[in-house]
């Protein structure tokens, strides 16, 4: 146990070489019975537990390692800091609450739905408090949004660093939210006061000590933000807002003000600090890009990737991944084994994709044993393709931490593996 | 405000009535209400209440409340943020973004030192408490003389250094108009190469489930180690120690860790090492430098025990005024009893 990165790393290849085996086992076992079809098994003689064991249930403990993970050099403290959601593990396009990546500026805090207020106030007819039960009889509407901090990838500018797509791509979530629409609100409180919406916007500011707060153009303020209490059916988790938060489709996730407590119609932009000193992309020349609020088309193949080898030999493989866009809907994916040569076009999980949501893609494909630089190309309802790495530097230099949206590549080696790698 | 923006608010507002009849729910917000919540500062200092501050009164603010973490100079200790200096970085490699450097408005930093620090205490500066720490943030980056004062009156006039660094979002033309186009199927480069591999880098934290628990189950035997070598008087202490509780500590004790260390090895970091603190006299952590007020009360004979840990940690400002602590305190009893019982499974 000398040295724990090394155990972890032969730890990860015993259990993709474990499998590989296991699945020679199969199917050489060809003449031979398998003893778990031919013997009765415990679980299919004795009983299982009863109703109410776990009254609110949780992953069964096979599945204990797919897990939200952090990256624990890269924040001074665990409370203003963020985790990754382990898409690697995942399907569909829905992502469990309990295991969204998780962003908090001053800790997850404890809000009572009792202890909720929502002002209104500013250029507003009338300033208004609404409590958590007065938020439930507006009309409500449901809809499915990722939501992905803008940092996401942003360790990788400067070269290839994580080996896994959790951390490379994992600050991204996508629920079904129930609320009401930012609009409903603003208009219970009048927006006569205004004057001209065409220069106004809103101020949204959180609950907790560190009162994230962040100014929204009044022309997307009454688009498509949702003030929301619900995800995924249930109510929002503590270390994602609850009771209440903002949900700001296509938008960068730190906008997404959670424990919402105020919004204020104004005639400027606060340029708080979460808009001036974060949440700004310095170019090279050391000019910096401000209200970079969309998240460009992006995608990712999530299996194959560093943490989910190929552990079943060789034949029919699915290559899998997600796609999004902040502009609307994924049109397209593009998938190439051979960095960047060629591309087939993958085929989309769903027959109509939902907009400024995750899309999954698949590619229903065979692989034996060769070589591969897998990489996926998305494409949006704008016409907009997602750029390779160099696209971006060649326009914004290495510095701009925040959105970075590049193609990016796992190098498939023989034995299954998959790497984080760079390419030409 | 960009132009994309005008063009579409115009026809998105006209489209549809905005003015919908309401639905009567709420109440109208009183003044008090809004005073208390409406805090924020506008760039030129809209919003700022009356009031001043000077360098000197600034540095003292500053050293009780912020230096644990952002230093004696604003220059960030460990991994916590850095306030001053960065000049001219901004086109560099490893660009140094600190309030000099790089924020174009003073008001933020008013607005933000206000409403969200110091980290774990927010919104208790009195406004000229604030005004003083933003004129201190300034001297430390040689932005004003040692004789300034900042006030709710000279505040417009106040140029920050990166003003003019900002752009508005200009991905429209600088990048979709390249990016929106028919893609490559085929041929589309003539050779790869890889250039760059995430395992040389190799700063990927790859812990698994698994290993985590063999860790846990380690610290354990560690402890019961301890037990079998710890000298006769200790024993107690140790022997009585609950694991389970022990190890709900462990992790309760996440939020102590971003500035004390305990177990093998451990050092002073923002905070001193807490090894053995359990029964032993406050303040002897060796070659740290403890507030006044801690010293104080060591000198008074402060012996670390259940219930004054338990109201320290409950309130650390309370229990001991001017402790350069800067820990909101623990909400769960559950959580407090837990850390205790960690900090004495670590008696040496
Ligand atoms: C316990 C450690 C701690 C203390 C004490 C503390 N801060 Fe902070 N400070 C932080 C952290 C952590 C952040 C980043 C918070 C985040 O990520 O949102 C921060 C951010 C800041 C920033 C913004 C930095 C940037 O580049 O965006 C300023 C300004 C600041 N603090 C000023 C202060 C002042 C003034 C005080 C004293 C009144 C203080 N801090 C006390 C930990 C601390
Ligand atoms: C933001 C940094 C910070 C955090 C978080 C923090 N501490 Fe402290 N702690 C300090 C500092 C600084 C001191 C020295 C206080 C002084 O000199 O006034 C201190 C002092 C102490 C002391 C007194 C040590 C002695 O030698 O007398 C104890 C005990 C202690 N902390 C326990 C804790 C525990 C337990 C937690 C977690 C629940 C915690 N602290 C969280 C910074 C911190």
């Amino acid at each position: 146990m000398s040295d724990p990165t090394q155990t972890s790393r032969r730890a990860f290849l015993r259990g993709s070489a474990a499998a590989l085996a296991g699945g020679a086992a199969t199917a050489a076992s060809a003449g031979t019975p398998d003893p778990l079809i031919t013997e009765v098994q415990s679980w299919a003689s004795g009983l299982g537990e009863g109703v109410d064991e776990t009254p609110y249930g949780l992953p069964i403990e096979f599945e204990s390692d797919v897990v939200r993970r952090n990256v624990p050099w890269l924040t001074a403290d665990p409370i203003s800091s963020i985790n990754f959601t382990p898409i690697h593990a995942l399907d569909g396009t829905i992502t469990p609450q309990g295991c969204a990546f998780e962003r908090h500026h001053s800790g997850a805090i404890e809000l009572r739905k009792e202890d909720y207020r929502l002002m209104i106030n500013g250029l507003v007819d009338t300033p208004l408090v609404f409590t958590y039960a007065d938020l439930e009889r507006f009309p409500r509407e449901n809809h499915v949004y990722f939501c992905e901090c803008a940092a996401n990838t942003g360790m990788e500018w400067a070269g290839a660093q994580l080996n896994g797509v959790q951390f490379t791509h994992g600050m991204i979530h996508n629920m079904e939210y129930s609320g009401v629409s930012l609009r409903t609100l603003l208009e219970e409180a009048g927006l006569d006061a205004a004057g001209d919406l065409a220069d106004k916007w809103v101020y949204v500011e959180g609950a907790d000590a560190s009162s994230n707060g962040r100014s929204i153009p009044m022309e997307k303020a009454l688009d498509d933000v949702l003030v929301a209490f619900k995800a995924n059916g249930e109510a929002l988790r503590k270390e994602h807002g609850y009771p209440v938060r903002l949900v700001v489709p296509g938008w960068e996730g730190n906008m997404w003000v959670k424990w919402l407590r105020r919004i204020e119609v104004m005639d400027g932009p606060v340029e708080s600090r979460e808009e001036t000193s974060k949440y700004t992309d310095v170019l090279a020349d050391g000019t910096a890009r401000k209200w970079t609020w969309v998240m460009d088309a992006k995608s990712v193949i999530t299996s194959p990737s560093p943490q989910a080898p190929i552990t079943h030999g060789a034949g029919p493989l699915v290559i899998t991944g997600l796609a999004w866009s902040g502009h609307g809907k994924i049109t397209r994916v593009d998938v190439s084994k051979d960095g960047g040569i060629t591309w087939e076009t993958a085929r989309l999980g769903k027959a109509e994709e939902d907009s400024k949501a995750l899309t999954r893609f698949y590619l229903d494909t065979e692989w034996n044993g060769e070589d591969w630089l897998l990489q996926a190309r998305a494409m949006d309802e704008t016409g907009y393709i997602q750029p390779t790495k160099d696209q971006l530097r060649e326009v914004r230099g290495e510095n701009s931490i925040y959105h970075n949206n590049c193609i990016q590549t796992w190098h498939i080696t023989p034995d299954g593996e998959a790497e984080n790698v760079e390419v030409s | 405000m960009s132009k994309f923006l005008k063009a579409t608010v115009a026809t998105c507002v006209l489209a549809t009535p905005v003015f919908a009849e309401g639905y009567g729910l709420g109440r109208e917000a009183l003044p008090e209400e809004i005073q208390a919540w409406d805090v924020d500062i506008r760039p030129g200092g809209a919003g700022l209440p009356e009031g001043s501050g000077d360098v000197w009164t600034g540095e003292e603010v500053f050293a009780d409340y912020c230096a644990v973490c952002h230093g004696d100079f604003a220059e960030g200790v460990d991994n916590w943020p850095v306030l001053a200096g960065g000049f001219d970085t901004l086109a560099d490699k490893d660009p140094v973004k600190t309030v000099g450097s790089y924020w174009p408005h003073l008001s933020t930093v008013w607005d933000y030192v206000n409403r969200s620090m110091p980290f774990g205490g927010a919104q208790t500066l009195e406004p000229d408490e604030v005004y003083a720490i933003v004129a201190y943030i300034l001297y430390s980056n040689d932005m004003v003389d040692d004789d300034f004062v900042l006030s709710d009156e000279n505040f417009a006039e106040f140029e920050m250094y990166n003003e003019g660094g900002f752009i508005v979002d200009d991905r429209a033309e600088t990048e979709y108009t390249i990016w929106r186009k028919e893609p490559c199927m085929e041929n589309c480069k003539d050779s790869v190469e890889i250039t760059m591999r995430a395992s040389v880098v190799d700063v990927t934290p790859e812990e698994t489930a698994e290993e985590e628990a063999a860790a846990q189950v380690e610290d354990s035997t560690q402890v019961a180690a301890v037990a079998e070598d710890a000298p006769a008087q200790e024993a107690p202490v140790v022997a009585a120690l609950d694991p389970e509780l022990v190890a709900a500590g462990e992790k309760a004790f996440k939020k102590c860790s971003a500035c004390h260390q305990v177990g093998d090895g451990a050092k002073n970091r923002t905070g001193p090492a807490l090894n053995g603190i359990m029964g032993a006299a406050a303040g002897q952590a060796e070659g740290f430098k403890y507030s006044k007020a801690l010293q104080a009360m060591a000198e008074e004979g402060l012996v670390w025990d259940e219930a004054n840990m338990t109201a320290f940690l409950t309130k650390p400002r309370e229990f001991m005024k001017g402790t350069k602590m800067s820990f909101a305190g623990f909400r769960k009893e559950s959580d407090l009893e837990a850390v205790i019982e960690y900090l004495k499974s670590h008696a040496e």
